[in-house]
């Protein structure tokens, strides 16, 4: 039997700073992951990939990556993709960063 | 040392302008991913967790002065003000932006550097004895070899598109400081009948099958090398699989066919290649030889270092540490740590590059090296010049006084940089050299090496490790599997591993449990922690890691 499907969102890394970004529910990109897009059909998944995927001139390697509904939007369930969504743990770089300086 | 030639300049110069409009037609859309990426790829530009990663080659490991600051320049300019010295002799800059990258790499060809053949299947980065040419127990210095094996290979039509990664390692002396039976081939300069050659290993690696090369010849004179060498490709090209990219690696290939087979089919192939071979690549060799002249060593009374030696224990731990033998009695190599305990290992900023730049300039007729142990060493010092070098390495966090020690660890980037990691390898370093440190036990355990890979890949060669820990992802959690009595030297062995892995939060007590039992066990000071494993076996160290396993046994 196919395994129950987990709600998703779609995430890649941006083109010209390589930084993880993920896909909003009006087909723009966002850095922050609580504004991307919860899917939590499967179907839909697959079609919103695919257009996720049309926009190739701004972004690299995009993919479903596991997550859930938080109180203020999509949370990671899988230790990489939090790391992905905070930076690395020996400096204060990456996205912690850049968000520190808002 | 080598300076690039002319062609060599002009060769740079047009494949950096190639690569340049590369990125502008992937910005402008013209490039699609799929086409782009096997370009940034042979110019040494990943895509990693967070950003961009560009990867440098330092050929051999040698670096003059200016080279060192344009690494640093690289560091300021483009980078976040720090820079990563990797187990291949590369230094990595783990945030650049793509279209910065063309200006990056124009930098570095203007220095004599460059990201060629860094990544991709072909041969790498060619890895040499990180004291070649200083070291007291050297037969010859191997870089000229080294070089001589980069300009056969950088660009060699036939070994663009191998399986895989190719990595050949040398080392000129019988202690073997470059892990040559780690490597796809690795050689090591040998005497017979007064003669110089080269003992050929093949079909190490580490990695998914981490396995120990073998012996293909145990004499190659000289000048064969490069058409022995290209016979041993051909016959990977020929016989390699190509199925299985996981298979693409001649470890496979002579572990499948066997030795005698694998070295049957190099001497056929290599009497039919020798004769294309009609000496200017021995011309070549003796031009690059004249490169690696040593430098006119000064000499003088060793006065001002025995009395600091004498006088300041700090100093003498420090030189006790990381100093090793030079060639000449008056000079000593000197290795920086740049673990001090709690960085990041490998990690050097832009000041401290500069700083053992100026040191390199100073005191080390302008010569630098990056070991595989992610280290910068000075290696001709006069060693009146110490006392001063170790004053400016105090000032600027580079004193630390732990080479071979528990908190000299090599450790992969891991999950916190790398896109194909399974868990974390940095915090996990970090964490144990801050405990041992604290626990001032570091020097009375002596020699021990601990290094960490954040996946099965084994970029931090945990495989080779005295105490290997290697990262796992179980059940979306981090895990850590650790292996013991692996060894890079001459003696090379793949650890054995102790049995289920360890939490994140319990891996560092586990390390602990493992030194205590090496503590309680060893036979004096002088047997090390690998010899102790030697002697006793892993049932001891399995005891004190499982002791719920034990008790159910009993
Ligand atoms: C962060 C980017 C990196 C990526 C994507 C990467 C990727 C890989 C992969 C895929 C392999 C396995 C090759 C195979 O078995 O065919 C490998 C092996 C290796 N890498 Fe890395 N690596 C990275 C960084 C590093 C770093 C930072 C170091 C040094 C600290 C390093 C040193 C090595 C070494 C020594 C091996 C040899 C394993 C063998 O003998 O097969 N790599 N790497
Ligand atoms: S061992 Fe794995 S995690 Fe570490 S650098 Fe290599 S590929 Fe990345």
């Amino acid at each position: 039997m196919a395994r129950a499907f987990t709600p998703k969102v779609i995430t890649a890394n941006d083109l010209l700073e390589g930084d993880v970004i993920y896909f909003t529910a009006d087909d723009s990109w966002t850095r922050d992951l609580a504004q991307a897009e919860l899917i939590t059909d499967e179907a839909d998944a697959q079609l919103r990939l695919l257009e996720a995927e049309k926009q190739n001139i701004r972004i690299v390697g995009a993919y479903l990556a596991d997550a859930k509904a938080g109180p203020n939007g999509p949370e990671p369930t899988h230790f990489r993709e939090d790391f992905r969504r905070t930076g690395p743990s020996n400096y204060f770089h990456g996205k912690q960063e850049a968000e520190a300086n808002v | 040392m080598y300076k690039y030639n002319e062609f060599d300049e002009a060769f740079l110069a047009e494949r950096n302008a190639q690569f340049r409009a590369q990125v502008e037609r992937r910005i402008d859309g013209s490039l699609t991913e799929d086409e782009f990426k096997p370009l940034r790829l042979m110019n040494g530009v990943y895509l990693q967790l967070h950003a961009y990663m560009l990867r440098v080659a330092v050929p051999y490991g040698t670096l003059n002065s200016a080279q060192m600051r344009t690494l640093a320049l690289l560091a300021e300019k483009w980078d976040k003000g720090y820079g990563h010295f990797t187990t291949r002799q590369n230094i990595q800059y783990n945030w650049p932006k793509l279209r910065d990258i063309p200006d990056m790499l124009d930098a570095l060809g203007e220095a004599g550097l460059h990201a060629i053949q860094t990544s991709g299947n072909t041969i790498r980065n060619t890895t040499a004895d990180h004291f070649a040419g200083a070291a007291a127990d050297e037969l010859t210095d191997p870089r000229p070899y080294a070089e001589l094996i980069r300009q056969w290979s950088t660009d060699h039509p036939e070994f663009q598109f191998l399986g895989r990664k190719f990595k050949i390692a040398i080392t000129g002396s019988g202690n073997d400081r470059a892990v040559i039976k780690a490597h796809d081939v690795g050689l090591q300069v040998v005497e017979q009948d007064g003669k110089v050659g080269f003992k050929v290993v093949v079909g190490g690696g580490l990695g998914r099958t981490p396995m120990i090369g073998q012996v293909l010849r145990e004499f190659l004179p000289q000048a064969d090398l490069l058409p022995y060498l290209e016979s041993v490709l051909t016959v990977y090209n020929v016989l390699g699989r190509r199925d299985n990219k996981y298979k693409a690696r001649i470890k496979i290939t002579v572990s499948e066919n066997g030795i005698e087979t694998y070295r049957a089919m190099t001497e056929e192939a290599f009497m039919a290649i020798r004769g294309q071979y009609d000496g200017t690549d021995q011309q070549q060799l003796a031009e690059i030889k004249t490169h690696f002249q040593a430098p006119e060593f000064r000499s003088g009374s060793t006065e001002a270092f025995d009395a600091a030696y004498a006088n300041d224990p700090v100093f003498r731990a420090w030189a006790d540490t990381n100093l090793a033998e030079h060639r000449k009695g008056d000079h000593a190599i000197v290795t920086i740590s740049i673990k001090a305990h709690g960085q990041t290992p490998g990690d050097a900023t832009a000041e401290q590059m500069r700083v053992m730049a100026d040191l390199g300039e100073q005191y080390a007729y302008n010569e630098l090296r990056i070991s595989h142990q992610q280290n910068v060493i000075l290696p001709h010092v006069h060693k009146n010049d110490l006392p001063a070098i170790h004053a400016t390495l105090k000032a600027n966090g580079l004193a630390t006084a732990n080479i071979g020690l528990i908190s000299d660890i090599i450790a992969c980037p891991g999950m916190d940089y790398c896109a194909l990691a399974t868990a974390r390898s940095i915090p996990v370093a970090q964490e144990i050299a801050t405990r041992f440190d604290e626990l001032k036990m570091e020097h009375d355990i002596g020699h021990l090496q601990i290094k960490i890979s954040g996946c099965i890949n084994a970029c931090g060669h945990h495989h080779v490790a005295h105490i290997g820990i290697l990262g796992l992802d179980r059940a979306g959690v981090e895990n850590y599997q650790i292996t013991l009595g692996g060894d890079a030297t001459e003696t090379a062995a793949i650890g054995t591993r102790t049995g289920p892995g360890f939490a994140y939060d319990e891996i560092v007590p586990a390390v602990e449990r493992i030194v205590e039992v090496y503590m309680a066990q060893r036979e004096g000071a002088e047997e090390t922690f690998l010899e102790t494993y030697r002697r006793i076996g892993m049932e001891p160290f399995k005891a004190a890691l499982y002791p719920e396993a034990q008790k159910k046994v009993a």
